[in-house]
């Protein structure tokens, strides 16, 4: 029971640190890492939804739902972070710069 | 028997353009002529199916696979998702054909390579934006709006300017974002109920912390993908970069994906009727009517002025959700809003076409170098015209309808400050699109060319779409009787649909 509130409290954690970090810092790259970080809070919450009944016993049945989204939500964020990585190399070569401008609005 | 049919069709429809899409991407122009010009014309033949088959047998539920929920993935098809498909092959089938006269101009000056990825990009957007009017998953949800995302980033960043690299670049961040608030919401729902079938979810529903915490995940996402005000900020910039095919595809298209399923949570699943949430989401939306108006009215280029009036039209979408909560309208404000959705699509498509054919004809994007333009390409300019009855919300056209019923639900429902709204739009956007008639009009410069250079490829999708968004007043109740062929009960549906 306590470590699976554990995860769940450490998941939702990083959920909000990555959230903060991705407002609080302009550098590109440091947005995308901070994305990551939020989708590692979000798959390990889904972890820990995997083994409900672990009070029970240690060998608890583990649903497998849980884990095939982290699975398909891992090949999202590589894919996502490949792109967005590639997008930043093309934006630094023709720019120079690692943040967005400040004006969005044209 | 018969939900077989329907799955063939439904199957095709997103599995043929994935196919196409690598096709398109591995042979490059070798099979432009395919891609052009057959593949539309198979993807109107999968719809005309499945509309058919959706006439004739009622609403249905189809389970990929053969495997049912807990461990499938659910296929809902009924009247709003058959109606979708409609417009978005429409849509895109048009956008194909005006792409490919419109790139291979650019092409014979430059030789960019910028056009020969549009193929690709174009049918992955099309699977993943049937996959996601089909998808009755909460998780497979989340992954065709992936799938929308990163085909967006694509077309936004397609042009290779340092604009449009940062546009792509905000639009990527925020997208994931959303994405992330939408993944947190699917843990939550998972671990609250253990299915992700939305039909399951519906029927079990209990109003508790972690449902509710679940719904603001879901929709806050949602809400940013679908750029409502205030988080409209990223939309112009990104519509504007985009080449002119793919703007029309992401303003017509892709905003009207993630609101299609804000509809789909607040009335199918969720079914929330509170009054402050809905007062709130209204609010915004009234802001995003003005908001995006002023800004439209302030514009210097045309491209521009048509991102911004997406901004403010997407505003009357969220309009529906303050009328949902009186039972007696929500039926009119909900086939009120998806009228004005379906027009809304086409006319922006058509509008955006003729932008970018305006744009080609050598003076560029800018409203003040546009004078006289009427007189060059009269037909793109009728194109303009005809969409831009629509979004003003005059007769005749679907708009107009769309924006009558959510008149009629506004007022019945007592809530008249939402009608002022709707007529207040209707103002502003008169005003911001006769600045372009205006000028377009005018008499030219002289010595300026200004006989008149037709391009059918390039103009007559543009028509054809702003006429189509027209007609759609004419077949209104057609639609409605479309539109009303929803699953009464998922569970009675599910056990014929086993095969």
């Amino acid at each position: 029971m306590t470590t699976i509130a554990l995860y769940t409290l450490a998941g939702i954690g990083l959920f909000v640190v990555g959230t903060l970090a991705l407002f609080a810092t302009p550098h590109l790259l440091r947005k995308i890492l901070a994305l990551n970080i939020m989708s590692s809070g979000v798959f390990l919450i889904l972890v820990s939804i995997a083994r409900k009944d672990s009070s029970a016993a240690q060998t608890a049945e583990i649903d497998p739902i849980p884990l095939a989204l982290v699975l398909t939500g891992l090949v999202v964020a590589v894919s996502a972070t490949a792109m967005a990585l590639a997008l930043i190399c093309r934006y630094h070569a023709a720019t120079g710069r690692v943040t967005l401008p400040e004006d969005s609005s044209s | 028997m018969n939900s077989i049919s329907v799955g063939v069709w439904a199957v095709l429809l997103v599995s043929m353009p994935l196919a196409l899409a690598l096709i398109a991407y591995v042979f490059g122009r070798r099979v432009r002529p395919l891609l052009v010009w057959i593949a539309p014309a198979a993807m109107v033949a999968c719809v005309v199916g499945i509309v058919d088959a959706l006439m004739t047998h009622g609403p249905s539920v189809y389970q990929v696979g053969g495997w049912a929920p807990p461990l499938g993935i659910t296929w809902r098809i009924d009247g709003l998702c058959v109606a979708m498909l409609s417009v978005t092959t429409l849509t895109i089938g048009l956008v194909c054909v005006y792409a490919a006269k419109y790139f291979s101009d650019a092409e014979d000056e430059s030789g960019s390579v910028g056009s020969d990825l549009f193929w690709p990009l174009v049918f992955f957007l099309w699977s993943a934006l049937n996959a996601l009017f089909l998808s009755a998953d909460v998780f497979n949800v989340y992954v065709t709006l992936e799938l929308l995302t990163l085909a967006s980033v694509g077309f936004i960043a397609l042009s290779g300017t340092p604009q449009a690299l940062a546009a792509a670049l905000r639009y990527l961040v925020l997208g994931l974002l959303a994405s992330l608030l939408y993944l947190m919401g699917v843990a939550l729902l998972y671990g609250t109920y253990g299915t992700l079938d939305m039909g399951t979810i519906a029927d079990q529903l209990t109003p508790n912390l972690p449902t509710w915490t679940a719904a603001g995940l879901l929709l806050a996402g949602l809400i940013i993908k679908t750029a409502l005000f205030p988080l409209h900020f990223w939309l112009p910039p990104a519509h504007g970069a985009a080449p002119a095919p793919a703007s029309a595809l992401l303003s017509a298209l892709v905003v009207k994906a993630s609101f299609y399923l804000v509809l789909r949570y607040w009335f199918d699943v969720f079914d929330v009727s509170t009054v402050v949430a809905g007062q709130l989401l209204g609010s915004l939306g009234a802001g995003a009517i003005v908001w995006g108006s002023v800004l439209a009215l302030r514009a210097e280029r045309l491209k521009n002025l048509i991102a911004y009036s997406t901004v403010a039209q997407l505003g009357y979408l969220f309009l529906v959700f303050p009328m949902s909560s009186s039972p007696d309208v929500a039926k009119t404000a909900w086939l009120g809003v998806v009228l004005f959705a379906l027009s809304h699509s086409l006319a922006k498509a058509s509008m955006f076409l003729a932008a970018g054919r305006i744009a080609q004809l050598g003076n560029g994007d800018r409203l003040d170098a546009m004078t006289g333009v009427g007189r060059q390409a009269p037909l793109a300019v009728t194109a303009t015209a005809l969409a831009g009855v629509s979004l003003m919300g005059l007769p005749p056209s679907g708009g107009f309808a769309g924006k009558w019923m959510l008149l009629v639900a506004g007022v019945k429902s007592g809530q008249w400050w939402w009608a002022l709204v709707i007529v207040l739009g209707g103002l502003l956007t008169a005003a911001y699109l006769f600045r372009f008639w205006r000028v377009a009009i005018a008499a030219s410069d002289s010595g300026t060319d200004s006989a008149v250079r037709t391009n059918w490829q390039l103009e007559l999708p543009a028509v054809a779409l702003g006429a189509a968004a027209m007609l759609l007043l004419f077949f209104t109740p057609q639609i409605v009787e479309l539109l009303e062929l929803q699953a009464a009960d998922s569970s009675n549906t599910l056990a014929e649909a086993i095969p």
